[in-house]
């Protein structure tokens, strides 16, 4: 590489560009996408108290049921939602369907709207049923 | 590689603003990127404000009108005026698209200009061009054939010439690969959506008989796999093709030919 060349700055990217709902909710998907591992911890974690006997199976279910293990609870559940609802939408995009620019971009304001809807449904379910 | 941050040279610092022209009303304020290879400065965004009384449009007027009016030493390329040359490719308003064809109007608040992201910057908005046309020179988008060739030219129906239309209308300009953030961490390596267009174009083409070598050169982890439908290839051509369509469609070809 000549010393011009090698001069040359790279022009800004990440901080300059606009993202479109498509870019954010890829971004999305790969967050929760990792976010599910800490999850899916959690829940072999309270299995492992299960099977290491009563007292720690309380301490365990005394941790999910505080207002701060809910909230995390609430979190993985919509972080998995919002991951399936993902998955199934690159199920459509495997076969080709949903790749026009407009409907792209709706396909990605419903993954949120159904995550978020699905989620709050799902925790009224939990505390009707409780 | 994902580099979140711009390289120290790189980074920007303020630049000069440039005072208003005299008697002017209707004013638009333009924040333009500059950096010039003849000082060792980094690069800056400048301020200049543009007579709209005095000016056509379109952005490009506007960059051409601080050129004629204000600073001659602001640099970019810029050809045919009508979006079919590709070469005022730029980020305006945050976004990739042609200067010529996007109008001030559709932009809200101050016109803000950078050079295509995540590129080599040659002067001020050009961008070094060199990897993205070896890219499509890699992809060897030409008619490839085995048959013995006919008296006259190689026939085509209707239908399978339909196949090739939002294909090859692309004019190159690079606003899709430099929209996409896999090609900013990859252009070593990904094609980028311009050039896997290309090839799609001459897959598609039933008069080509090549289609399985040009697979075969595909089929790698990076050239064509590094792209995971983000789709801003397709939100920004400003064509109005759909690259993202077409790298789904050779993603399907792989397939097919496996079973």
């Amino acid at each position: 590489m000549s010393d011009i060349e090698s001069k040359r700055p790279l022009s800004p990217h990440l901080t300059i560009y606009k993202p479109p709902v498509t870019m954010v909710v890829s971004i999305i998907h790969r967050i929760t996408g990792a976010g599910l591992y800490f999850g899916i911890l959690l829940i072999a974690w309270w299995l492992v108290a299960a099977a290491s006997g009563e007292v720690y199976f309380n301490y365990a279910t005394a941790f999910m049921n505080s207002i701060f293990g809910h909230l995390i609870l609430f979190g993985f559940t919509w972080a998995l939602i919002q991951h399936l609802l993902g998955g199934i939408k690159h199920l459509f995009w495997e076969m080709g369907y949903g790749f026009e620019k407009e409907s792209s971009k709706k396909i990605a304001w419903a993954t949120l709207a159904g995550s978020a809807l699905l989620t709050i449904a799902i925790w009224l379910a939990g505390y009707a049923v409780n | 590689m994902v580099e979140l941050t711009l390289p120290k040279k790189s980074r920007l610092t303020p630049g000069k603003t440039w005072p208003k022209p005299v008697g002017a009303t209707n004013l638009r304020e333009y924040h333009i990127y500059r950096w010039s290879p003849d000082d060792d400065k980094n690069p800056t965004v400048d301020i200049y404000f543009v007579d709209m009384d005095d000016c056509g449009p379109m952005v490009l007027d506007g960059l051409l009108w601080i050129k004629d009016n204000i600073d001659a030493t602001l640099t970019l390329r810029r050809s045919c005026r009508e979006g079919i040359c590709g070469s005022c490719a730029m980020n305006i308003d945050g976004n990739n698209t042609l200067a010529c064809t996007k109008g001030v109007e559709e932009v809200g608040g101050v016109v803000k200009v950078y050079p295509l992201p995540h590129m080599k910057v040659v002067k001020d908005l050009v961008a070094d061009m060199t990897n993205f046309y070896a890219q499509h020179e890699a992809i060897q988008p030409w008619l490839q054939t085995k048959s013995p060739e006919p008296q006259k030219e190689w026939l085509q129906s209707h239908e399978d010439r339909e196949e090739l239309d939002g294909l090859y209308e692309c004019i190159l300009c690079a606003c899709c690969s430099t929209s996409c953030p896999s090609y900013w961490w990859n252009s070593d390596r990904y094609l980028g959506p311009a050039a896997l267009l290309q090839s799609y174009r001459w897959l598609a083409d039933s008069r080509d008989e090549a289609t399985g070598e040009r697979l075969d050169d595909l089929e790698d982890p990076f050239r064509l796999y590094r792209c995971h439908t983000i789709m801003n290839c397709t939100q920004d051509c400003p064509k109005g093709l759909n690259p993202a369509k077409a790298i789904a469609n050779i993603k399907k070809l792989m397939v097919e030919r496996k079973i």
